[in-house]
């Protein structure tokens, strides 16, 4: 890992700034990642959530996917994290440190994201062990994103917009106090 | 840029995401820990759309971020049900189909 | 030896068509049962005519069959001969002959020739050549055949065939049943069942032709069968008087007991001759030797036992004076004539088995002869103290056929046939004469109380009766003593004779028969129409109708001897040597070249003795001379006595004895009713008795026990002990397994989520890295 990232280090002087940009990006994201499932604070775990979402969407926008991006803030850093700090604040979560927010087994997990991970980086290592992005691309623009959404992709589209509604209705009708 | 570094960037993400999903006794901690699971596979399919050209991969991404959005709401409301029932949203306690 | 032959077109109309000779009386039979009610008469008139009929086609083909034989003669030179030149008593018989000697040494010279009657082939069957003659050889069977049914490999088959043998019974049954057809329209008029009665008069007469026409042993069999059935149904004509119904009874079961042999014998001779019931073929078998010895001395034996019981032969004979309770006409035509004739005619079919069988050329004694000879002395001892009339007969008639197995035992062939066919004659009119006298007599038959002096008062039967006594005392020139003399000479001990052997206890055994028959009929005659009358009824001749075929027949008794003189007596009495001997010409042929062949001449006919006809002849004219004087003086005293109290019982015990064995007819009913019987119904029937309840039963109870046991153990050790456990134990690994299982529903969402993460990851590493 540390060589991978020394070599990706290296071959960002080569690459660009770009490539670095993504280095810090990513460190940022990672690091947010870990202590928010570490933490032992709801509301330090949903800021650092927060962090996390935003670095994705700095991800985005260095993969040239301006659009996703700008959406990704949107709804999840505006929508989401609203979402999520209201139950926070609605189910009494103890604000402060709570000891109580891992149960007792957690090298379980730890053993299941492990050999997750590992199971991931050697497939994707394997697979794509020297393949490079294109090196002349350029950002999307949003107007072909549309065009395939309008076209390709429409019935998914529909399909989501009642997705929405069934959601939307269905979080009411679960939660409703009668 | 080499296409890994996004991809085990996912990885990591997805992997840190399930770790937090099964470890977080708190239900609302677990939404979080989906909702990093989602957004590493918004990862990798944005990365793949870049290699490949293909737009079809961002629009992907677009769709699954409206889904995570409902399916936030619902595990939510989903959350706070439980909350209003048991006034405890330790998921440990919803053990009633314990066999 | 078994070759096909062309077919001839010269055979005459009446040899393929002879099976109409049966079928007319068969027909007449049916018609007669359905509608005989409705005609005039009764359905007599159906059976005459059908009989009739018959009798017309027996003359043609008597006719036929007999014109083709001189015409054979005359032509050309035939192949059979009477001694192949050998023996001792050859010159005389061969130097009267002839016309006939150039034919004697024309051993199968005749080719080219065809005029004789040859093999037609009809259906499946070739009518086999005996060897080494000619196909042409004038007096070969006509035999015509078809398959009746086939069994596998087997074919039955069913046929015709004609030759002198059949020619000449067919002539002596139609003609016999015709006479007695007319006779029994006066004798049973009015009875009860008259038309019944008629029917299985047609119905016999069929079956017996049926039988005389046979091709196969299987026809043969089914004949005899028949014709033991027509017995019993008309010797139970009366059946209402039980003593009538046991008769008919015992005349069946004693018929039944020989019938065992018969199969037995077909049987072995069905096997033996390589799977053939044709006549022919296994005949020509036996003659050549291609049939195993020890076979064929079993099946002769075996229908040796058939003989005795349906000819009345010694031991099984008790049944024919019990069947005098039938109607006399059915005694004249079944008991006389022609059923109880089957068994030898059947020997004379079969001769060349018998003769093979039980050796009879060249031995002094053979079970045959033996048979025969101890039969006709013991019938004849028995006619002696008869008070029936037509008991007397009967025992005469056994005595008879005990003649006529005696000459065939003793290889008198043609003599055994010739007696065949005078006996037919003689015996029916004697039995019908039998008849008139009981009818004149109210019914009965009892000589002593009820007849005597009957001559004034019914000529014609008396006439025709004494003629036809002194044809079977053998007074010459009637028609017995031709047949039995030459029976005598044949035995080949009467120096001059020559034969087949020399048989001395059949010898003496005949000739003291001929000393008894003369005796017996002469008392019988005495006691019927001698002396006064004994009886209280008002006697009268009898009608037309019953008187003809008296005279017809005893024109027959008389005359038909002439039809075999032997040679010197034709030399002597100056006529053309041509008539010697015709019936053996004409019945002979066809039995005998089947066995007299190039390889095998030892059948030797015997030559007629002068001393010998004369020493009988005085032997037994002084036999009855002797008893005629005897009854003379005894009825003297008392003329009107139904029992004489002064006779040879009065005087000597040996004599009472003696004739109380006699009249229990040797105890031999004793010994089959109350020993044999009584024997096997008594032990026989409780050891079967036993042996249905102890083992039998025994068996099937301990099969039930096995199987409840056996149930009671399966269900045990394998319904409840295998199959049981074996279904609970998979509940319980179900539910074993299942509360294992259980453990890892904890209701955990965090256990769900792990074990659901970690089994993809397993999967994935190993879709990855495996596959």
């Amino acid at each position: 890992m540390i060589a991978l990232l020394a070599n990706e280090a290296l071959s960002s002087v080569e690459t660009g700034v770009a490539n670095g940009f993504f280095f810090v990006v990513a460190g940022v994201a990672v690091i947010a990642a870990l202590k928010m499932v570490t933490t032992q604070n709801v509301v330090h775990a949903a800021l650092y959530l927060l962090v996390v979402l935003t670095s994705v969407a700095a991800t985005y926008v260095i993969l040239g996917a301006e659009f996703v991006a700008v959406t990704q803030v949107m709804v999840y850093l505006g929508a989401i994290m609203v979402l999520l700090l209201f139950g926070v604040m609605l189910t009494r979560a103890k604000l402060g440190d709570d000891t109580d927010l891992d149960h007792d087994q957690r090298w379980i997990g730890a053993l299941v994201a492990l050999v997750t991970f590992a199971v991931m980086t050697y497939s994707v290592v394997e697979e794509f062990g020297s393949t490079k992005l294109p090196s002349d691309f350029s950002a999307t623009a949003t107007e072909e994103v549309s065009n395939q959404i309008f076209s390709t992709y429409i019935v998914p589209f529909e399909a989501l917009s009642v997705l929405l509604l069934a959601a939307l209705i269905g979080a009411i009708v679960v939660a409703r106090r009668d | 840029m080499f296409l890994n570094e996004f991809l085990i960037f996912a990885a990591l993400l997805f992997c840190i995401g399930v770790y937090g999903v099964l470890v977080r006794k708190n239900g609302v901690m677990v939404l979080m820990s989906i909702e990093l699971i989602l957004n590493s596979v918004n990862i990798n399919l944005v990365a793949f759309s870049t290699y490949n050209g293909d737009v079809g991969g961002q629009v992907f991404a677009l769709f699954i971020i409206a889904v995570a959005a409902a399916e936030v709401g619902v595990g939510l409301a989903i959350v706070l049900l439980m909350y209003r029932n048991r006034r405890s949203i330790d998921i440990a306690e919803a053990n009633l189909l314990k066999g | 030896m078994f070759a096909t032959e062309v077919v001839e077109t010269t055979v005459p109309w009446i040899y393929e068509n002879v099976w109409l000779i049966p079928a007319l009386p068969a027909a007449s039979f049916v018609l007669i049962l359905l509608f005989g009610k409705r005609f005039p008469y009764k359905g007599a008139e159906i059976g005459i005519v059908a009989v009739g009929a018959a009798f017309a086609l027996a003359l043609l083909t008597a006719g036929t069959w007999i014109g083709d034989i001189e015409s054979a003669d005359a032509g050309h030179g035939e192949t059979e001969s009477h001694d192949e030149g050998e023996g001792t008593g050859t010159d005389s018989h061969d130097e009267d002959e002839s016309t006939e000697s150039d034919e004697h040494d024309s051993l199968g010279l005749t080719d080219g020739e065809s005029a004789a009657p040859s093999i037609v082939t009809v259906g499946a069957v070739a009518q086999a050549e005996s060897s080494g003659h000619d196909a042409a050889t004038r007096g070969e069977p006509i035999v015509t055949e078809r398959t009746w049914f086939q069994s596998g490999d087997t074919k039955v088959p069913i046929g015709t065939l004609v030759d002198g043998q059949s020619v000449m019974l067919l002539f002596v049954v139609t003609l016999v049943s015709g006479l007695v057809h007319i006779y029994s329209t006066d004798y049973v008029h009015g009875d009860r069942r008259y038309t019944h009665y008629f029917a299985f008069l047609s119905l016999f007469t069929a079956s017996m032709l049926f039988m005389v026409l046979a091709s196969s042993t299987i026809q043969l069999i089914v004949g005899w069968e028949l014709v033991g059935v027509c017995s019993f149904a008309l010797i139970g004509h009366w059946w209402e008087d039980k003593p009538n119904s046991d008769a008919a009874l015992k005349a069946f079961l004693t018929n039944r007991v020989g019938d065992i042999g018969l199969l037995v014998g077909m049987s072995i001779l069905f096997f033996a001759a390589g799977s053939t019931f044709n006549i022919g073929e296994i005949n020509a078998k036996a003659a050549a030797g291609e049939i195993n010895g020890t076979a064929l001395t079993w099946a002769a034996v075996a229908l040796m036992a058939a003989v005795m019981s349906k000819s009345g032969q010694f031991v099984l004979h008790t049944w024919l004076p019990d069947a005098m309770a039938g109607p006399t006409p059915v005694s004249a035509l079944i008991h006389a004539a022609t059923m109880v004739v089957a068994g030898v005619y059947m020997i004379g079919r079969l001769y060349p088995v018998f003769w093979e069988g039980l050796t009879i050329s060249g031995s002094n004694v053979n079970l045959m002869a033996l048979i025969g000879g101890v039969t006709t002395v013991g019938g004849g001892v028995l006619a002696f103290v008869q008070r029936d009339i037509k008991k007397v007969l009967a025992y005469s008639t056994v005595s008879q056929l005990g003649y006529m197995v005696l000459a065939l035992g003793v290889g008198a062939y043609t003599a055994g046939m010739f007696h065949l066919f005078t006996h037919a004659f003689f015996k029916a009119c004697l039995f019908l004469g039998a008849g008139s006298v009981s009818h004149a007599c109210h019914h009965s038959f009892d000589m002593k109380s009820d007849m005597g002096g009957l001559r004034k008062h019914m000529p014609i039967t008396f006439w025709t009766f004494l003629i036809g006594s002194a044809a079977l005392a053998g007074i010459p020139p009637l028609a017995g003593f031709w047949s039995k003399d030459e029976i005598l000479a044949g035995a080949g001990v009467w120096p001059g004779t020559g034969g087949n052997g020399t048989y001395y206890i059949p010898f003496i055994f005949g000739m003291i028969t001929a000393a008894l028959t003369a005796a017996y009929m002469t008392r019988t005659v005495w006691l019927t129409f001698f002396g006064e009358y004994r009886g209280h009824e008002q006697p009268h001749e009898s009608g037309r109708r019953i008187t003809t075929p008296l005279i017809i027949l005893a024109a027959m008794a008389a005359t038909v001897g002439f039809l075999n003189m032997p040679g010197p007596f034709v030399a002597k009495l100056g006529l053309p040597s041509g008539i010697a001997h015709r019936f053996e010409q004409w019945v002979e042929p066809s039995g005998i070249p089947s066995f007299v062949s190039a390889e095998y001449n030892d059948f030797h006919h015997a030559n007629p003795s002068f001393t010998l006809a004369i020493f009988a002849t005085l032997l037994a004219a002084g036999s009855g001379l002797l008893v005629w004087r005897y009854y003379k003086a005894l009825y003297a005293k008392d003329p009107m006595a139904s029992e004489y109290t002064d006779g040879l019982r009065s005087r000597s015990g040996l004599a009472r004895r003696g004739y109380s064995l006699l009249e229990n007819k040797y105890y031999l009913d004793h010994l089959y009713t109350d020993t044999i019987a009584v024997a096997v119904k008594g032990p026989l029937a409780r050891l079967a008795n036993w042996t249905n309840q102890n083992i039998l039963d025994g068996v099937v109870n301990l099969a039930g026990w096995v199987s409840v046991r056996t149930g009671r153990l399966v269900y045990r050790f394998v319904d409840q002990g295998v199959v049981d456990r074996t279904v609970n134990a998979s509940g319980r690994t179900a539910s074993g397994s299942g509360q294992m299982l259980r453990l890892i529903q904890s209701g955990q969402i965090r256990q769900y989520a792990a074990l659901m993460f970690g089994g993809a990851a397993v999967l994935a590493a190993v879709f990855i890295l495996a596959i």
